[in-house]
């Protein structure tokens, strides 16, 4: 051991550290601003109370517009699950005339029409549709938008099952249905359950759609309401907001959980170089 | 071939209600850009109610608009910085420092990472404004500086800084994975020759990764030119010096009402992000 080789190591772990101060540093403020008598925007040792938290319940708009973020996001990503997962097995197994012209335009789409892109068309459509407050079309606005993406994924995961699983399965007189549904989704879960927590975590997350197109307080999401809570004296209302941001991002943090213990976050085969 | 016994009728059905969507919400939405963008449709007004064709007069006057060529540049700055630069070179080197540290941290490390990418914008946008603000900010703490209002002297720096923060998880995922496909024997021998940690980089890594880093590169470029979050930090400001283009899209056509134009500069974004995509999925054929 050199002392070369001890100040190199020295080196390297006041990096890692350095690195995980960045990341750690800002989320602190969700573990300490929500029980302090005097959240502020900034860190300190809280002076420790369970006021915030009443008063974020006793909020009249707070606890509905996280069930209206639950009604929202659930609505969109079973949509985008079932969509996906109908297209995605089809067009693994059958080739419809077109198919490859068709995966690429998806290809394309899900990278090329974003939200910030197509925002403008989007409003004018549900202003003229009278959907604007209207959650279900929000929901399926932001389907929309995930789906290409989302089939794509999925495809790849399709492709994977061993068509041998079906052809018995049909030997033994199954029908197509009862193949996608008792062989092929069984088998293909990792991948669904994949887009499943991708898709929800996008839908509850999404800042922008609900923003240009819920404007009634009573339908908007968390997300939204989060931006616009203020207090009578029209400043921040930093008493609901830190445990509000909290209570929102609890649902992330159990998928972020549950997805890390069972699959690990790690890119698979599926990601092209 | 069909071993599902679909058949293609009914495969069709089953494409169809995805293809629908997509259709209605994405397709005719893109399409219609490029129509309203060749009109003066206003949110409100007379032009609301009848909007006349102008052709490219936007266009033409979007060129001009210093508004719309200060976004272009920031829009370039922010990429550049955030994205090319800052998430390219943290996400690698957390990738490659990762590799050798016990599991234990390396799993702190790699989950504090990935929940800043995965926290909703609108919290994650509170949290850096305890970090940046005046007086009681987390950042003018540490440095004993409490008077900097770090989000209106210093915008564009900040959003960088917050940018990278936000989206380097997919960088380091990628890389990790392009990491593991580098033949061990090779890091072996590097090693044995006492090649350095920077000359291994750039002579063994690199030429294996290459497909990786400029799929990467694409990709995160065109998602930060995309991001709406800016918009929760400075919404823009101050006077309009972190107005990147989906925030100056934003505040022309909901907060000015001038759809058509708004159009037009959206217009301008999609080209931008086909161009990309075009580059993206030529260099997957390739190597498919």
């Amino acid at each position: 051991m050199s002392p070369l080789w001890i100040v190199r190591r020295i080196g390297f772990y006041v990096l890692v550290t350095l690195v995980l101060a960045f990341f750690a540093v800002p989320m602190l403020w969700l573990a300490s601003a929500p029980f302090d008598s005097k959240p502020g925007l900034g860190l300190r040792w809280p002076d420790w109370t369970f006021r915030n938290v009443v008063a974020t319940f006793e909020h009249p708009y707070a606890l509905t517009s996280l069930v209206n973020s639950l009604l929202l996001c659930v609505l969109a990503t079973v949509v985008t699950t079932v969509l996906a997962a109908l297209a995605a097995y089809a067009l693994s197994r059958v080739r419809i005339p077109g198919r490859d012209l068709l995966l690429y335009l998806l290809l394309l789409l899900s990278s090329v029409v974003t939200g910030t892109a197509a925002m403008v068309p989007i409003f004018v459509m549900m202003l003229q549709l009278g959907l604007i407050n209207s959650q279900f079309g929000t929901a399926l606005v932001i389907a929309g938008g995930m789906l290409p993406a989302a089939i794509f994924i999925l495809k790849d995961f399709m492709d994977a099952v061993p068509r041998s699983y079906e052809e018995s399965a049909r030997v033994f007189g199954a029908s197509p249905r009862q193949v996608l549904s008792h062989v092929v989704l069984p088998v293909a879960r990792p991948g669904v359950a994949t887009i499943f927590v991708w898709a929800f975590v996008n839908a509850w997350g999404n800042f922008l759609l609900p923003f240009l197109l819920l404007r009634d307080v009573g339908q908007q999401p968390a997300a939204v309401l989060l931006r616009t809570l203020y207090d009578e004296g029209g400043s921040a209302n930093l008493t609901v907001i830190p445990v509000f941001s909290l209570l929102y991002s609890i649902p992330v943090v159990v998928l972020y959980l549950f997805v890390n213990k069972r699959y690990g976050f790690r890119f698979h085969g599926g990601i092209k170089s | 071939m069909d071993s599902s016994g679909l058949g293609v009728r009914r495969a069709v059905g089953f494409v169809a209600p995805a293809l629908l969507l997509i259709g209605v919400f994405l397709v005719f939405p893109a399409l219609w850009t490029l129509y309203i963008g060749i009109t003066n449709y206003q949110l409100t007004g007379p032009a609301a109610a009848d909007p006349q064709v102008v052709g490219l007069d936007n266009v033409v006057e979007a060129v001009r608009d210093p508004l719309f060529t200060n976004s272009l540049w920031l829009t370039a700055l922010f990429v550049l910085g955030s994205a090319v630069i800052g998430q390219n070179l943290l996400g690698f080197g957390l990738a490659w420092l990762l590799r050798t540290v016990r599991p234990g941290l390396r799993r702190t490390v790699e989950g504090l990472v990935l929940l800043s990418w995965i926290l909703p914008g609108t919290v994650v946008a509170y949290l850096w404004f305890a970090v940046l603000s005046r007086d009681t900010g987390t950042l003018g703490m540490l440095l004993g500086s409490p008077q900097t209002a770090w989000l209106v002297q210093y915008p564009m720096t900040s959003l960088i800084i917050f940018n990278v923060w936000r989206g380097t998880a997919f960088s380091m995922l990628l890389y990790t994975s392009a990491l593991a496909a580098v033949p061990p024997s090779q890091l072996e021998t590097a090693r044995l020759m006492g090649a350095s940690g920077w000359q291994t980089v750039r002579d063994v890594v690199f030429p294996h990764i290459r497909g990786h880093v400029l799929t990467n590169t694409l990709l995160i470029s065109l998602w930060t030119a995309n991001d709406f979050t800016p918009f929760l930090l400075t919404a823009g400001g101050p006077n309009h010096r972190s107005e990147v283009l989906p925030v100056l899209i934003y505040r022309q056509a909901l907060e000015g009402g001038q759809l058509g134009y708004a159009s037009a500069m959206s217009m301008l974004l999609l080209v931008g992000n086909l161009a990309i995509a075009l580059v993206y999925l030529r260099l997957l054929r390739r190597r498919a």
